[in-house]
């Protein structure tokens, strides 16, 4: 009944053709983009070998994280203490260790957990648009008023006495608002993008066009932004441990470590230092490799224009 | 352009008006006021520390509403804040420490945006050369360190140069020196050497923000056609940056600022929890230890009042910046 | 390069040209291979002269007159030399060139919207020039002859105008502007680069028209660069057109019009619709420009050149003048058989035949698609605290019009006049504002969600823009198959279809895994028209189809669709602003203005005989790539600019801009003022004018009609 079929202009002269498994050719000017930024490499590689480290950074150490060398107190790095002790004989390597783990399972966790409730708020509202869109903007920037801080910090007394766990969950929550407004205002110029109009005008259904055509376009911001989120958890993390608003002893993290090195920082600079350095190291190394990826994604950077 | 502004500002007042009375009831359901009794040896009666509570206006079996409703019935009609556990009013604390925070979040931010946008501006226009680069480091370097962890280095390096030179150079304990006296040349000094740590500690942390956006809003405007059009005019390259430039480079980090104003507060509360300045950012720390829910309030309803000057005035300067606003 | 140049060109005795470009490279250093963006030109341009140079997008004709000017970024290699008025620029500092630019050198660029300072008003823009190079100037004196310049060229009440700010002006009105900077310090050399290119066409007319007076003003001389042959006929002393960051072929306005010798300049003049001509067929120039990154040995025309032979592809050959005239020169070594009449230009690029219709379309001419009384308005809210409405804009405001099966019907008219929404609202296939559409007979309000889905397989759309209309995320299979993933097709018969589509296109179907970015702008082009075609619809809305393509990819488009016109029967619904593209396509046409239908016809009496005065102004606006026709013609040019569709105007909403209006005695005006009139027959078509009758405008001989 196709008047084309009837019509049978041009014989087909070649059989449909084989579609090869090639990876998305954009995935791959984005890879040869970021393979030519020197900031990735040292950003990525930084992150792996500290991953690498906290995974097996105490296979075959003499000490751990909980036993105490009362034989060794207050020693400056030795052979034997690598990152010498405190005045109660308890390692800080094997410590700084234990709470770089709690520090990065936070960060790899509450990245991407706070990345994709922006993701999903974010498209939502933009896609909806009209009252949806004004009324979620508007609980956004009601979350926006107080700094996360704060907010966090009046939580204490649910955290106090519980698990480390609460403190990635509330940090999570709080940390997602900006990256849904960001989304949401890249999904709303998408839904007036040509592709997405004739989407509309072939009949696609509303969900299909999201799936196919909104979320595969916002996607690289989601994964850059759960990369810099990464970094941005460490930091909150740490910074509320520090003052004992986060993780409760005895659990350790890089903040708590921190805390109770600063007394000591002037007379034994070890107990601060090296904690500091590896958190600063950290952090540092995601908000690179999440830098570099920005710039790949981004079409317009570096381009020479005519 | 007044009716832009009144408009944003009511925006602005409504969002802070509901986020400090969620933040209330919030802090209501979390804290208990009564631990702080409990403790005590020998412990009140309950019927004591229920009649405490009462007095503060924090009692855990009034209905939470019915809190909020006393509690702002007394901040409209007699300005009143309630009072602390210690028996002193809100607002005399507030009134005690809030200049403590404003020095320094007013000289905070203006150093910090000053930095900013020069480093962000001078990162544009020498892309990818060498002093780009190291300006990006930098502000990436600073960006990843906690603010925490800058003060008490700054503090480190303090002591080595006090050391060093054998005289107490920086002072960076408090916000004065106690017991000092002196001429008002004196204390005025001593308070402004003081400032020196905690000011860079929060500059330093705002201009490592301010110079990254900064920077990448430069870089939008540097192709811009119209810097092509002064040029061709005969203006120098960077005449026209700066004249055209820069100018349409800011129009951004005004609303910028409004957005990163409570990343400012963050920090501003964490150094003075670094260098022991009793500032507000300090006292909501102290209630929230003490359980005082009416210090809460309080200090969250200050914060409150800066985010919305805060917004009102990245508004007004948005709308002195760009004509097209003003309708 | 080594090879040495030949200047070409008049060169009066005693005069030293203002400007002088030899040998003349840009390159700029990428990671893979370096772009050359131009390749050794050579050029001058006499003092009061006025030189076309002709390109395609990536030809290098806007960066060689970036370099002249030192704009380029700092990346930019660049070497040869540019003397002007003798002095060499090349070497200069930026502060030395800056007393140089503005004063005796000034640049007009193409996006008017984007090219002045959004912060700035406009009078302190032009101010701005003037003080930079007179340091003696008085602010005062400055902003005096700001609103003095703005006077000059063409603006109304210029002393309020010159304290507006560049968002409160029109397109045509910032042009203008940006003409008034370009000409404050009297220059010697004006560089105009697209300057009407992203303007409607009447308003191009208007800029075209203060150039010629800028020009005649200053005594400067003017370097227009364009890639519309059109805009360069009526006004160049001389021509020259670049391909591939080379010159090709340069010479007098009429000799490279009249008699081509480089077969890319015959091309590019035989690919373009033209109003003056209705050939079946356009000429089409196929493939596209070579990769500047990339080149091969050789004349870079020469694969897609085709009386190209063994020798082109050996060695790059040189401009030459051509025997008997040595101010035309051409860069072909078959230059001479084309000169001399061995070859004949018009079998260097033959006109296809047209193709064998397919299937008689079934009751031809019934109506398949009827608009009617279509309106759309659109709330116009106003304030800051409370919102309140303050107006409507009529984007549609009552359009009518049938599309009958196996036809076209052009919609044409300048931005803003509501073609777009028109369509847009046709393809909601829902209940309008107002009035009613009818699809194959049913009225699109009555259908149920299923019929409504089912109907959407009979209407189509191609959109403008290729890019943006493209997922740039999915292979083209998907894209071409996305249509009939609506339907329920086997995922087995969706390949089949969709390599079916790719062939009828014009496309191998071995590249369906291929991803959009890979393709040309004329390739997607294709692909939007195979995605279109693929459910086999019956109506094809194109909108703006041709306009973002380049001039030589437009006829093998333009072709395309005429093909399967034929070829399946459809019938189209043409929105283009491009009226001799809309000339050579359409069987019926309707000229919209403010929202409305102000005529209504078969496209050949509409075009022959215009007999609305706005219709006709935009006839004559429109530019003709023949000299000798554009020299010969008079315009009718239209005052100001598009009204704001929120004006109430009463009576003839085009009076304000009427030039039939103004020569009317009173007694008719008064009926224009009172009477909005509506579409009334008038010897075959339709016009909604009171005083269509009066061929003022023709017989008055203030305007020549293109044939």
């Amino acid at each position: 009944m196709s008047m084309v079929e009837e019509a049978q202009v041009l014989p087909v002269k070649s059989e449909v053709s084989k579609r090869q498994a090639r990876p998305s050719s954009r995935a791959r000017i984005i890879f040869s983009k970021l393979a030519h930024t020197p900031r990735f490499w040292v950003g990525a590689v930084t992150l792996a070998v500290i991953v690498l480290w906290s995974l097996f950074g105490l296979a075959g150490y003499t000490y751990n994280a909980v036993g105490l060398d009362v034989m060794a107190m207050n020693t400056a790095p030795t052979a034997a203490h690598w990152f010498g002790t405190d005045q109660i004989g308890a390692d800080l390597y094997a410590q700084t260790i234990v709470g770089l783990r709690k520090s990065l399972i936070i960060g790899f966790v509450v990245g991407p957990v706070s990345a994709l409730l922006a993701g999903f708020i974010g498209a939502l509202a933009g896609y909806l648009g009209g009252v949806w869109d004004r009324i979620i903007v508007w609980f956004i920037d009601l979350l926006l008023v107080l700094p996360a801080l704060y907010i966090l910090i009046m939580l204490y007394p649910l955290i106090k006495g519980g698990s480390w766990v609460i403190v990635m969950v509330y940090l999570a929550v709080f940390s997602w608002m900006i990256l849904a407004r960001v989304i949401r205002a890249q999904t709303s110029s998408l839904r007036d993008r040509d592709f997405v109009k004739a989407a509309r005008f072939m009949g696609v259904k509303t969900s299909t066009i999201i799936r196919r055509h909104i979320i595969p376009n916002v996607s690289s911001l989601l994964i850059i932004d759960a990369t810099l989120g990464v970094g941005a958890a460490i930091l909150t993390e740490t910074t509320l441990s520090y003052f004992g608003f986060g993780v409760q002893p005895p659990d350790v993290s890089l903040g708590t470590l921190l805390s109770s090195g600063t007394g000591a920082a002037t007379t034994r600079p070890w107990l601060f230092v090296f904690p500091a350095a590896i958190l600063v190291i950290t952090v540092l190394a995601t908000s690179l490799a999440g830098d570099a990826l920005r710039d790949a994604v981004d079409p317009t950077s570096g381009a020479n224009r005519d | 352009m007044i009716g832009f502004i009144i408009k944003r500002f009511i925006n602005y007042f409504v969002l802070t008006a509901i986020a400090t009375l969620l933040a209330y009831v919030l802090a209501s359901s979390a804290l208990n006021p009564a631990a702080r009794y409990l403790g005590r040896n020998p412990q009140p009666a309950p019927e004591v520390i229920n009649s405490i509570l009462d007095g503060l206006g924090v009692n855990p079996h009034v209905p939470v509403l019915e809190r909020l409703w006393t509690w702002l019935s007394n901040l409209v009609m007699h300005g009143s804040l309630g009072m602390t556990v210690d028996n002193q009013q809100v607002t005399a604390v507030i009134a005690a420490r809030a200049g403590v925070s404003l020095r320094l979040l007013i000289i905070g931010s203006i150093i910090g945006a000053l930095l900013g946008v020069a480093f962000g501006v001078w990162g544009a226009v020498k892309q990818y050369r060498l002093s780009d680069q190291l300006v990006s480091y930098a502000s990436f370097t600073v960006g990843a360190t906690p603010t925490f962890v800058i003060g008490v280095i700054l503090m480190i390096l303090a002591t080595g140069l006090n050391g060093i030179t054998g005289h107490q150079l920086i002072n960076f304990s408090g916000e004065y020196t106690a017991g000092l006296q002196g001429s008002f040349l004196v204390m005025f000094g001593d308070r402004l050497n003081h400032l020196i740590l905690p000011t860079i500690t929060l500059s330093l942390t705002a201009a490592a923000g301010y110079s990254r956006y900064q920077r990448s809003a430069m870089l939008d405007v540097l192709s811009a056609d119209y810097i092509r059009t002064a040029r061709s005019k005969g203006m120098s390259r960077n005449r026209a940056l700066v004249k055209h430039g820069v100018r349409i480079a800011l129009i951004p980090m005004s609303t910028y600022f409004a957005y990163s104003f409570a990343l400012l507060l963050t920090g501003a509360t964490v150094v003075e929890l670094v260098f022991s300045w009793h500032g507000m950012g300090e006292y909501l720390v102290s209630s929230v230890q003490q359980n005082d829910i009416n210090g809460v309030a309080g200090s969250v309803l200050f914060a409150s009042i800066l985010v919305l000057i805060a917004g009102t005035l990245s508004e007004v300067v948005y709308a002195a910046l760009d004509p097209r606003v003003r309708v | 390069m080594t090879e040495t140049m030949i200047v070409p060109g008049t060169h009066p005795q005693g005069v030293t040209p203002v400007l002088e470009v030899e040998n003349l490279s840009v390159t700029f250093p990428q990671s893979g291979a370096d772009v050359r963006a131009v390749r050794g030109i050579s050029y001058h341009v006499n003092p009061g002269e006025f030189l076309g140079i002709v390109g395609e997008s990536g030809s290098g004709k806007s960066v060689s007159s970036m370099a002249v000017m030192g704009l380029l970024p700092s990346s930019a290699k660049i070497t040869g030399s540019i003397r002007f008025q003798g002095q060499s620029l090349l070497e200069r500092s930026d502060g030395e060139l800056s007393r140089i630019r503005g004063k005796g050198l000034s640049m007009i660029f193409q996006d008017p919207l984007s090219a002045l300072t959004p912060v700035y008003t406009v009078g302190h823009q032009i101010a701005e020039g003037l003080l930079l190079h007179d340091k003696k100037l008085s602010t005062r004196a400055a902003a005096l002859r700001a609103v003095e310049l703005l006077k000059i060229v063409g603006i109304p009440s210029p002393e309020r105008r010159a304290e507006a700010f560049p968002h409160e002006f029109s397109g045509g009105m910032r042009q203008r502007a940006m003409i008034a900077i370009a000409i404050a310090n009297d220059p010697k050399l004006i560089i105009a680069d697209e300057p009407t290119t992203a303007l409607d066409v009447t308003i191009q007319a208007q800029i075209l028209e203060v150039m010629q007076q800028a020009k005649e003003m200053t005594g400067a001389a003017v370097v227009l660069i364009t890639h519309d042959l059109g805009v360069v006929a009526g006004n160049a002393d001389r021509i020259a057109v670049m391909y591939a960051g080379k010159l090709v072929e340069t010479g007098g306005v009429d000799q490279v019009f009249h008699e081509p010798a480089m077969p890319y300049t015959i091309g590019l003049l035989r690919s373009m619709p033209s109003m003056a001509s209705t050939e079946a067929r356009l000429v089409p120039l196929e493939g596209r420009p070579p990769s500047l990154a990339a080149l091969p040995p050789g004349c870079p025309f020469a694969p897609r050149c085709p009386i190209a032979i063994d020798d082109c592809r050996k060695a790059e050959p040189a401009l030459v003048a051509q025997p008997g005239d040595p101010f035309h020169s051409a860069a072909c070594i078959r230059s001479a058989e084309i000169s001399d009449g061995t070859l004949e230009r018009a079998d260097v690029f033959p006109r296809p035949q047209p193709v064998a219709a397919g299937i008689p379309v079934e009751n031809a001419g019934a109506e398949v698609l009827s608009v009617n009384e279509l309106v759309r308005h659109f709330p116009l809210m106003k304030g800051s605290v409370f919102k309140r409405q303050i107006g409507v804009v009529r984007a549609v405001d009552g359009v009518s019009f049938d599309l009958g099966a196996g036809q076209t019907l052009g919609l044409v008219g300048e931005s803003g006049c509501g073609k777009s929404t028109t369509i847009m609202e046709v393809l909601e296939l829902t209940k309008p504002q107002h009035g009613g559409i009818r699809v194959n007979g049913i009225d699109v309000a009555q259908l149920s969600k299923r019929d409504r889905l089912k109907m959407r397989k009979d209407i189509q759309v191609v959109f403008q823009d290729p890019m943006a209309s493209i997922d740039p995320r999915l292979p083209i299979h998907d894209v071409i198959a996305e249509p009939l993933t609506v339907h329920g097709v086997s995922r087995k018969e969706q390949q089949r279809k969709v390599s079916q589509m790719m062939e009828l296109v014009g496309l191998d179907p071995e590249m369906a895994s291929r991803y959009p970015h890979e393709f040309s702008g004329g390739q997607r082009q294709r692909i939007g028209i195979a995605r279109a075609l693929v459910t086999a619809p019956k109506i094809l809305v194109l909108d703006e189809p041709v306009s973002a393509l380049d001039v030589s990819i437009q006829a093998g488009v333009i072709n395309l669709l005429a093909d399967l016109q034929q070829q399946l029967g459809l019938s189209y619904l043409f929105v283009a602003h491009d009226l001799a593209v809309v000339h050579h396509i359409a069987d019926h046409v309707a000229v919209m203005y403010l929202g409305r239908i102000v005529e209504l016809g078969a496209s050949d009496d509409v075009f022959n005989r215009p007999r609305h005065p706005y219709t006709q102004a935009l006839i004559s606006a429109v530019p003709i790539p023949d000299p000798t026709l554009e020299r010969s013609r008079r315009r009718v040019l239209l005052e100001g600019d598009l009204p704001s569709p929120t004006d109430e105007i009463p009576g003839c909403n085009f009076r304000s801009r009427c030039p039939l209006y103004t020569l009317l005695p009173e007694n008719l005006q008064q009926r224009c003022k009172d009477e909005d009139p509506s579409l009334r027959a008038l010897e075959g078509i339709s016009v909604a004018c009171h005083h269509a009758e009066h061929d003022v405008l023709i017989s008055t001989g203030t305007e020549g009609q293109c044939r």
